[in-house]
This record gives C-alpha cells, structure tokens and sequence, in this order.
C-alpha cells in the first residue's frame, strides 16, 4: 500500500505543469536587435529565394532562384489575380488561453483568402508534433511558415530544410534557439518591458506608500519572468516601497484569491494589488469584495492585471480596477507586413521585432480601448 | 503528543486511538493548529464584518478555510467510492471541472459571452451540467469497469482533452456573467453570514452520509474493492458497480463546477480547478484509506480534505516564497503519508505496547 | 550413485509454522526417463518441487546430483539452473511480446553487448533439432500455446539441463497439442534428459510415463514401475486407501430412494461452461445429499460453477422443481434458492478486510436489493445468530474475517449462504484446510440440513467424507461425467475404480 502510495506520488509530481498565460513557457528574452550589418546578408538571400517558389506555384520546389530579380513584382500580380501565397501556420493549442485564443483568431482573420493568402493551420503544444507538421508542410511546399514554437530548442534541422527548400520563416509569439540566418523575422512581446510599464505607472500614482501584493504567474514562465522583474527592481530600490506578500497563484484566479484573503485575514495594511494576468487579479478581487475593500478608480485599493482580457478592461472601464497591461496577440498584421516587404524584394531592418504593447489606465479608458484591444 | 496521552489511566484506548483510521488526520490537524496558534494567536479569531454587498459577513482564517476547503471535501467524497471501489483514482477531476463550468456558463448565457440576463435558470444550467458531468464520469467507468483499463491511465484520456472539451463547448468564448445570483453559491447568501460553498459541502456530505446509511452503496463498493470475485459470486455485478462510483465522483465535478464557476462569475478552462485531482487523492490517502481500493472510511477523507486546505492555508498565511510552496507541500505531504503507511502505524501500535508493558511493570 | 541416476533426493524434511510439509521424502530421477510425481491436494507435491528448484530452503535431508561430489546446495532457482535443474510451470513465464530467440536467450547472456544474428541463428538450429514448428524471430506470443510451452522447455533444456521439471503443462493445451509436447517429451528422453512430469490427468501419466512416484500429506507412498502399479492401485495410493481393506467400508447414510414421480429440486441437462469440461445432465432431489467426486483437476468443481453461473455458461438447460429457469449469472440462481460455497475461500469466498457481520448478511442483503440495508441492530443480530448457531471462534461480529482461523472462515461463509435459506445448497470443498473438529461439526450440518429438507451437493478431496454424508455420487474424470453410483455400489473399490476407469 505504501508503494501505491509513493507511486502516486510520483505521478503527481509527473504531471508536467501546463503552460498557460501570455506567451507562457519561453524564454523569450528579446535577442540583441539585429540591427548588425552581418545579418543584412543572408536576409538578402532569403528574401531571393523566396520569390522564385511564389512565381510558379505549382512547381515550385524546383523553380531554380536565378531569374529572381525579373520577377520581383509577380507576388503582387499574383495576389490581384488570385495566385494566393502559400503560408503555413503552427501555433500552439489554441485552447491554452484566452491569448492563444485571440491570437489564433487574428491569424486566421489575417491569412486568408480574401487577403491573398492560403493558409494551412496545425496547432500543437508539443514540440516535436510541431516538428513534424513544419517538416510536413515544408515538403507539400509552402512559401512562408510562421511558428509560435512550444519550446525553444530543436527547430534547426527544420530550419535549415526550410531554407533548402526556399520556404521564409517567420517567428511570431516566441523566439527558439537558432541561427538568426534560419528565419526571416520574429514577432514578439517584451515581457520585461510590459513589465516596467506597469510599475511605471504605478510609480506616477504618487502614493505616500506602497504596499503590494504581488501575485505571481506560474514561477518559471517568460511572463512570470519579465513581470515581476520591474517590480522586484523597484521594491528594491524604492524605501516606500514594500512588498506584503509575493506569493505564486499559478495563473489561477482561486489561487490569486486564497492569497489575497490570508493577508486579509492577517489583517495586514495593503494598498495594490499587483496581479501579474487578469484572471488572478479577478480573484483577488473577490476576496477583497467579501472583506468590504474598496477597490479601483480613487478607491482603497489599486487592482493591476495583465492581458487586456474584454472583461479586464471593462472591469477598468467601470473604473473598479486601475491597470491593465497588454500583452499583444495580434500579431498577423505585423506578419504581414513582413511578408508584404519580403514579396516586395525589400529587406527587413529588424529581424526581431517588439510589438507594441500598450498598458490601460481606468481613468483614461475608452469604449473603444475595449472593443479594440480586447481578446 | 503521544506522551502526553501515555499518563491516561487506559493503555488500551490509546493504542486503540492510534491504530484508529482518524488518528493520522486528526494528529496533523492538531499538529498544524498548534503551530499556527503559537505562531499568531489571531489565527483562530472569528470577526462579523460586511460585504462589498452590505451583507454581514463571518471573517477569518478558519472561515476561510471551511470556504476554500468545500470543493476538495467534496470532491473527496467522488474519490473515496472510486477509489474504494476500482482500487485506482480518477485523475480527470480537474478537467471535468472545466467541462461542468463550461457547460453551465454555455446554458447560463445561452451561447452569448457577455449575456445581458440569464438565458436558462441557474437550476437548470446546474442540472444539464450534472447530467454532462455524469456522463463523463461513465465513460470513465465503462473504461475501467468493462475495457479494464487501469484506473489512472482510462482518466489520463479525459484529463488530456477534457480542457480542451470544456473551451469547444463555448467556441473559446469567456463567458462573464454579470448576474449577482450566480455570485451566491460561491459566496454569501444575502443575509446570512457563512460562505455558501460550506452549506453546499455540508449538504453534500450529509448526502452521502445518508445514502451509505439508508442503501448498500457502502457494502457493495467495498465488497467489489476488496474482493471482486467473492462478490460476484454473492450476486453483485462489480462492472455496473463501479460504474456507479464513477457517476457519482462525475455528480461531485458538476457541484464543484457550479461553485467555482460562481466564484469568479467566469471560467478559465485552462486553470479552473487546475491539480484539484491531485489534493482529492491526497485527501483520500490521509484519510488512512488504502488507494489499492477495498475499506474506506468516508469521514476521515472529507476530514482529510479540510486538513490538506489548512495546510494550503497556513503556508500562505506563512508567507512561504513562491518557489518554494510546491516544495513545502511536498514535505508534508511526504511525512503525513509515510506516518500513515500500515509499516508505520504497526510500529506506533508496537511502541504503545511498550509503553504499556513499561507502565504494567 | 548408480550411473543411470541423474538425481537424488533423500529424507527430505521441510516445515511451515503449523505444516510439517514433507516429512523424509526419497525422490529417485533416472537418466532418459520420464517420471510422474503423483498425489492430491497437500500432498507434498509442489513442495518437493520447489525445494528441488530452490524456492525454498529444505529443513533436512540431501540432494544428489550426477557428476557432483557430495551433496548439492541450492539455495534460489538460479542455483538450481547453474547445476542443471529446469522447471517449466504451467503458467508460461516468458515475455509474449519478445521474440522467440530473445525469449531463448534472455537472461543468458553476459556483458551488455548482444550478437542478435547468432542468437537468432542458435535459436533456429534448437528449434529444428527438437523440431518445434517456430522461428527464432516471431514474436512470442504468435504461437500456440503448445508452441510457447514447448519454446520454454526448449529453453531449459539448451541451458544443458539435466534434470527438467514439467509442472502441469498440459492443463491448458488440447489434445493434439498435447500429442505435440509428448513428442518433445520422448525426444528428449531419449537424448538422456531426466522429466520430472507432474499432472492430474491418469491416461497422459499412463501414456508417456516409465515410473510415478505417490505422495500423500507429505510422505512418501512409494515408488513404482508403471506397468506394476494399475491405475485403480495408483487412485487408491493417492486416495490413501488400502484397495484390500476397504471394499466393504460403505457409506454410513442409507441409500436415497427416489419417490416415483417426485420433481427433482433442480435438473440440469447439457449444462456447460467455459471452464473446459464437457456438457453434463445432472439432478438432485428434494432432502437429498449427493457430490461429484473425482481427482483433483477433473472438473468437479467446474460443474458445479456451471450450475451456479459462477463461470460463463455456454449451454444447457436447468428446471427447477420442474420449472425451467434461466440461471446466467449468479444472482439468477440466488434468486432460485441456489447457494455456492466456493473451493477457493480466500479469493472466491471471504472479503477480507470487511467484519465477520458483514460477510454473514453479503449475499443475503444483495437478495434484499440496494436500497433496503438491514439495520446495524438487525445485522448484530443476524450475525450473533449464526456466530452462535456454527459456534465461529471470533472475538466480536466487527473483527475483519481475515483474522480468524480458516476453519471459521468456511463457518462464516457457511453462515452467509443458510442466511440465504437456500433450497439447494452446493458446499465445494468445505472442509479442506480446517481443523478435524470443524470438519466433523460441518459434515454433521450438511445431514441435519438434508433431514430438514435441504437438497446438498457437497464436493471433497476426501472419500470418506463423501462416503459418509453422500447418497449418490457423480463421478468425474478428465472434465467429463464418467458414472453415477448410488446405493450398493457406494463403496471406495467401486468409486475408485470408476475414477480410474481404463484399465479394467
């Protein structure tokens, strides 16, 4: 019996974690800019051989790269008349998240006929199936595959088959280990700056003191990384500083609220609450609404999410939280601009590209903030 | 703890006390009460305080924790008969979950995310919930029962997709609903000052409680556990009997859903209910019961979830640091399940007789 | 030793607590020749055996072995196998999902290196040589039965075995497949190998064996000759009965007379189940006591789950008191008054972990349905009844039944089928591995049932036993109904000789 025990035990410990949250689980420190002559080079290249399948759809594989530069404008053409570019998306699971699933959303609204596109689309959170769709879609022959990888390492080989066989990649969400020269660009958030961001913010409310609470997403993930790092700087450096409780809610709004009601029932003084997604922010919400605390616009209690969830940034719109940071999904159109440029024949100035990412403000907030950036 | 109790005149009733299947549960209860006692007094301080909603409202870490600890409790109930009954346990709890939520937000807003007004009552959005949460559970026991699939690896199926299942019910949507009744089954009844999920849970086993007394269910899961052969010959059919334990811990899941969903007035199918299999597990094996199935002893699992919440509780209030909570748990985890192994309680059993034979003489 | 002795056991001793398991057996192998280790139940058999192999450790005694000076020490199987001693189980105990040549050489070889192409091609040659229809890369569990077991003692017998033990494993093979395996068998006799053969079935010892070797509760009966000992000799030996002495013991209950026109209690015709015996009719009257004898594996037990539904019933009809009924699961023939008392107590009968109170009301209380337990107050009460009624030792109704005695285990398993108030009551074994007393206290019980009107079926490894509470008897042999005798003809000569049938 104590071996079924153990054993179970075990098990549970097994269990891997799964990766929730805004571009959760890499490590997606942003990579120096590539704004080095080096990389210039093989952008070129890229960017030549890119054209060649898009001129001969159908026979693409062996359109030899030579006669490139004579048909530099035949993308366009074949665009306006119906020769759609090929794209192959991998993406993970779209069901992760309320991100993935907006992010997800934006990409088949972007890559699709109408636009000029036919796209294929393969979701997966593990990296090997992603392999393996990569490889599979390199040999039917596509002219662009955009990953959002599942996990850093092990992308070169498909890589280098990608660029054999003259197919662009483009990176979006998450950066993976691998040579600069293997893809044409990538699309991601800063975490860090997303980060700093907020605490910037919160700096500018000018309180006389600042007692945080500061719930964590899952320990380990980028998101994790790059939010708490601004703050943890922060507390350090600033007297008025003070963190009450730094606690782990594991993306999980019961979690977020377990914590928020010990400190409650500890009976010590709080005055934010910084929730490093929206969902715990939520449930940090709820435990201080069954203590009768104030909380949001000028109220006892400064709430701050993540995610610009719609429900989020109504939460701010009513003005019962303060903040919301986002954390950009929409990435397709950044995509596409990229591919645009590339169909064009012009290189790309940045192979790493930081999207925009904007933080809300309840006060400031608009209707139309919501319906615009919320997922 | 244990010499303290030795200078009591009757050995027996100790070494009855220790050997008893409560013991464990209770020892770790007292042990954890009593370091938080020492630690801060306050800890046990009951206070009336009000609501954002003006209601008066009971405050406090043991409110809390009979709060938070309802789902567990009730869950452990599920757990105790599956695992009493198919010697394995359920680890699709958490994703089921997801899938009860879902389908009583999909109900409640009628397949609108942002709903003005309920579409369905709340009773019947729970009821259709159930019966989906039944469901499930007996594909779960027609895996185990009739495919004779090892319990954890037949769950595996629904724990892997069930999230999964739960975000497809609701095209991906999050459904807010913005109606305050919903908000009272995971948190306070206008007027009245105790969480509502403690009534549910309390509801919830005083069910159970009356079902093991006024039918078989207890005998016969047993029976099936211990020895499936024997019972068949004594007439019971152990496939639909496990089965039936499955139906129940998928009842279990759609009360669970209603009150989490109610919590948060939404859902998040990827972290609702997240790892809540592991700790009904850990509740079942606290609570003394063998998860090789067979005996069970119903109190000390639910007793066993409360403990495991205090536990939850108790190392945020300490404050424990992010990294290192899992880690915490896991030691405590560790020693209250070694303490309750058989090898163990045998030798507690061996040192009460010494210490009776040393008292004799 | 003599040159042609390849094996030697002498004044074997070997005890558990409260079992003196053998008591200075002599075990004597030949080379070349295939030897039978005959005897029932608790005779010693498979104790011999796995002090031979090395599963246990012998208390006493010797072990010879040809070409070793001096006694031999084994002390775990893999020592057995070292010095040549193979044993192939009834159970296979190879992987089926490897190949046959990994099977071959698996936990053979040394190093971590493996050259699979000449493991591949010495597991061909072995294959041919003792022509087993295989090859050495099909995956084990593609061939027959007969092919697996033939493949494990190929095994044994390329681990130059000198001595191979062949413990049952015929049981579940079919008569050309066994055919097969006694062409292995007298190949490698005549390659000198020494067979060990045990088995329940007396045409197989008969057709393949040179010499049987009879134990009985843990002693030596003897060593014969096949053609010097006849088969009625050889049941008689096992059964413990001097075939001399015994002829005009006679049952001690009178013969049943049958009532003209009286409606059997149950009538069973062409009854079968997937346990592997052969359809059978059978019937029992109203007060009766009848049993089904034979040797063990026979298939007594068998027919009386199939009249239970305790296996999976492939045929037949059953009436009972002229009524035909459907009985495919148990609880059906619950329902009709049937109670079964199982042979394996400890994995058909008790539930261990729960109370002696609740295993008395068990089956009862299933009859009563799932919604009408009986009160805690009407379970005590039951149980102290009936703990009273069979006298169970137990120290309170709520001790869990694995704690008490195996005699009053059967007592409280008893308990739990006349709470039932069976018509007809099927007692499989009761008495084996219980104390003398308890077994007297039981037989009495199944008369003073039929005196009360109860029809009882009672089932023992024990002839007297049989004898004194049975009036009719169905006898059985090799899973199939070979007589019924009743009245004068219940004797021991008689009921023996019917076992033993053939060679009249």
């Amino acid at each position: 019996m104590l071996k079924k025990k153990v054993a179970m035990l075990l098990a549970a410990a097994m269990v891997a974690a799964t990766v929730v949250g805004c571009g959760g689980g890499d490590d997606a420190k942003t990579d120096a800019p590539a704004d080095d002559a080096q990389t210039e080079a093989p952008a070129d290249d890229a960017a030549d051989d890119a054209e060649a399948p898009a001129d001969d759809a159908a026979d693409d594989a062996e359109a030899p790269a030579d006669d490139a530069a004579d048909d530099a404008e035949a993308p366009a053409d074949g665009a306006a008349s119906g020769e759609l570019i090929k794209v192959g998306v991998i993406n993970n699971d779209p069901n992760e998240s309320g991100y993935r699933t907006a992010n997800d959303k934006d990409l088949q609204e972007m890559f699709c006929e109408a636009n000029g596109y036919e796209a294929d689309f393969q979701y997966s959170k593990k990296n090997d199936e992603q392999i393996t769709f990569a490889q599979n879609m390199i040999t039917k022959g596509i002219d662009y595959l955009l990953i959002s990888a599942a996990d850093t390492a092990g992308w070169d080989g498909v890589l280098q088959d990608a660029q054999a066989a003259g197919t662009q990649v483009i990176l979006f969400d998450r950066v993976i280990d691998a040579d600069e020269s293997l893809y044409a660009a990538s699309i991601v958030s800063d975490m860090e700056k997303e980060g700093q961001t907020a605490v910037d913010w919160l700096a500018e409310q000018g309180l006389d003191e600042y007692n945080i609470i500061h719930i964590q997403g899952q320990m380990g993930t980028a998101a994790q990384q790059g939010r708490t790092k601004a703050l943890d700087e922060k507390v350090a450096a600033e007297d008025t500083w003070k963190l009450v409780v730094q606690q782990t809610g594991d993306w999980n709004a019961d979690n977020a609220k377990q914590v928020v009601q010990s400190v409650i029932d500890s009976g010590e003084k709080f005055n934010v609450i910084y929730a490093e997604n929206d969902d715990m922010a939520k449930g940090a919400v709820a435990a201080l609404d069954a203590a009768n605390i104030s909380h949001g616009v000028d109220k006892d209690v400064i709430v701050m999410g993540f995610d610009c969830n719609k429900w989020a940034l109504e939460e701010l719109l009513a003005g019962n939280w303060n903040y919301d940071g986002q954390c950009n999904p929409f990435q397709a159109s950044y995509i596409d601009e990229v591919i645009k440029s590339l169909e064009a024949g012009e290189e790309i100035a940045e192979k790493t590209i930081i999207m925009d990412e904007k933080g809300f403000d309840a006060k400031t907030i608009t209707q139309e903030d919501v319906d615009n950036y919320g997922i | 703890m244990q010499k303290n109790e030795v200078k009591k005149p009757n050995e027996s009733m100790l070494s009855r006390m220790v050997r008893h299947q409560m013991f464990i549960p209770v020892l770790a209860l007292v042990i954890l009460a009593v370091f938080n006692l020492i630690a801060d007094p306050a800890f046990f301080k009951i206070t009336v305080g009000q609501n954002s909603a003006g209601n008066m409202v009971l405050q406090g870490f043991l409110i809390s924790i009979l709060n938070d600890g309802s789902e567990l409790a009730i869950l452990a109930i599920g757990m105790t008969l599956v695992t009493a009954a198919s010697g394995g346990q359920d680890i699709s709890v958490g994703a089921a979950v997801a899938i009860a939520g879902s389908v009583l937000l999909r109900i409640l807003g009628g397949g609108n995310s942002r709903p003005e007004e309920l579409a369905a009552p709340i009773i019947v959005a729970f009821l259709v919930s159930c019966v989906v949460a039944m469901l499930f559970g007996a594909f779960n026991g027609v895996l185990v029962a009739y495919f004779k699939i090892q319990p954890m690896i037949a769950t595996l199926i629904l724990y892997t997709a069930g999230r999964s299942i739960a975000a497809w019910i609701n095209n991906n949507e999050l459904p807010v609903i913005t109606d305050p009744s919903l908000g009272y089954f995971g948190g306070y009844i206008p007027g009245v000052p105790i969480p509502t999920p403690f009534f549910i849970a309390a509801l919830c086993v005083a069910i159970i409680f009356l079902v093991l007394k006024f039918t078989n269910l207890g005998l016969y899961t047993q029976s099936v556990g211990i020895n499936e052969n024997s019972a068949k010959l004594n007439g019971l059919n152990p496939q639909v009997i496990k089965v039936i334990t499955y139906v129940i811990m998928g009842l279990c899941v759609a009360v669970v859903g209603l009150i989490k969903v109610s919590r948060i007035q939404t859902i998040n199918y990827s972290t609702i209910a997240k790892d809540i299999e592991m700790d009904a597990i850990l509740a079942v094996a606290l609570g003394g019961n063998a998860l090789s199935g067979g005996k069970f002893n119903m109190a000390a699992s639910i007793f066993g979830a409360y403990v495991i919440q205090f536990l939850t509780s108790t190392l945020y209030k300490f404050k424990v640091s992010s990294d290192a909570l899992p880690a915490y748990k896991a030691v405590v985890v560790i020693i209250l399940v070694v303490i309750s192994a058989p090898t163990v309680k045998e030798w507690f059993g061996n040192v009460t007789k010494k210490f009776k034979v040393k008292e004799v003489a | 030793m003599k040159d042609n002795i390849v094996l030697q056991m002498k004044n074997i001793h070997k005890s558990f607590p409260g079992v003196r398991a053998l008591q200075g057996v002599d075990f004597t192998l030949r080379k070349g020749e295939v030897h039978a280790l005959m005897g029932e139940n608790g005779a010693g058999k498979s104790t011999l055996i796995k002090v031979l192999t090395g599963v246990y450790s012998k208390d006493e005694g010797d072990i010879f072995l040809d070409g070793k000076e001096g006694p031999v020490a084994i002390h775990s199987p893999q020592d057995a196998q070292k010095i040549g001693i193979s044993t192939v189980y009834q159970e296979i105990t190879l992987c089926p999902n490897l190949s046959v040549a990994e099977n071959m050489f698996i936990g053979r070889t040394s190093g971590i290196g493996q050259n699979w192409r000449k493991m591949n091609s010495d597991t061909e040659k072995i294959l041919r040589s003792l022509d087993i229809p295989a090859t050495a890369t099909q995956q084990l569990e593609t061939c027959s039965l007969a092919v697996q077991q033939m493949i494990a003692i190929a095994r044994a017998v390329d681990m130059d075995c000198k001595v191979l033990i062949l413990d049952e494993p015929t049981s579940s093979l079919d008569e050309q497949e066994v055919e097969k395996l006694f062409k292995l068998m007298r190949d490698l006799r005549s390659k000198g190998v020494g067979i060990v053969f045990v088995t329940h079935f007396l045409d197989q010892v008969y057709e393949i064996c040179d010499r049987i070797t009879v134990m009985r509760d843990g002693q030596l009966v003897g060593e014969f000759e096949i053609e010097k000992l006849p088969r009625v000799q050889l049941v008689s030996k096992m059964l413990g009965k001097e075939l001399d002495d015994m002829s005009d013991i006679k049952g001690e209950q009178k013969a049943y007379e049958r009532k003209a026109g009286s409606v059997p209690v149950l009538e069973a015709q062409g009854r079968v189940s997937d346990a592997g015996i052969k359809p059978f009719d059978f019937h029992i009257d109203k007060g009766e006591v009848n049993g089904f004898t034979g040797l063990l594996g026979s298939g007594r037990s068998e027919c009386v789950r199939a009249l239970f539904a305790a296996d999976r019933v492939t045929g037949g009809t059953i009436k009972m008191n002229g009524k035909p009924v459907k009985i495919s699961k148990p609880l059906d023939a619950m329902k009709n008054g049937i109670a079964y008392l199982p042979e394996d107590r400890k994995g058909d009968g008790i539930v261990g972990d729960l109370s002696v109170r609740e295993n008395i009301i068990l089956a009862q209380q299933v009859l009563k349905g799932f919604f009408k337990p009986f009160s805690k107050a009407k379970q005590y009460e039951i149980a102290d009844e009936y703990i009273k009624l069979l006298s169970i030792k137990t120290a309170s109704a709520d001790t869990p039944i694995k704690s008490l005695s195996g005699g009053n285990q059967q007592k409280v398993i008893l308990a739990r089928w006349l709470f039932t108030h069976p018509e007809y009551l099927i007692l499989d074994e009761p008495t084996r591995g219980i104390d003398v007393g308890t077994k007297v206290d039981i037989q009495k019980l199944v008369l003073k049932l039929a005196s009360e009107g109860m029809s009882v079926t009672f089932i023992s490894s024990e002839l007297d036993e049989m004898l004194r509470t049975c009036s009719r008897l169905v006898v059985m042999r090799d899973r199939k109904v070979v007589g019924e005798l009743s009245g004068d003809d219940l004797n021991q000569s008689k009921v023996m000789s019917t076992i033993a049938g053939g060679d009249k």
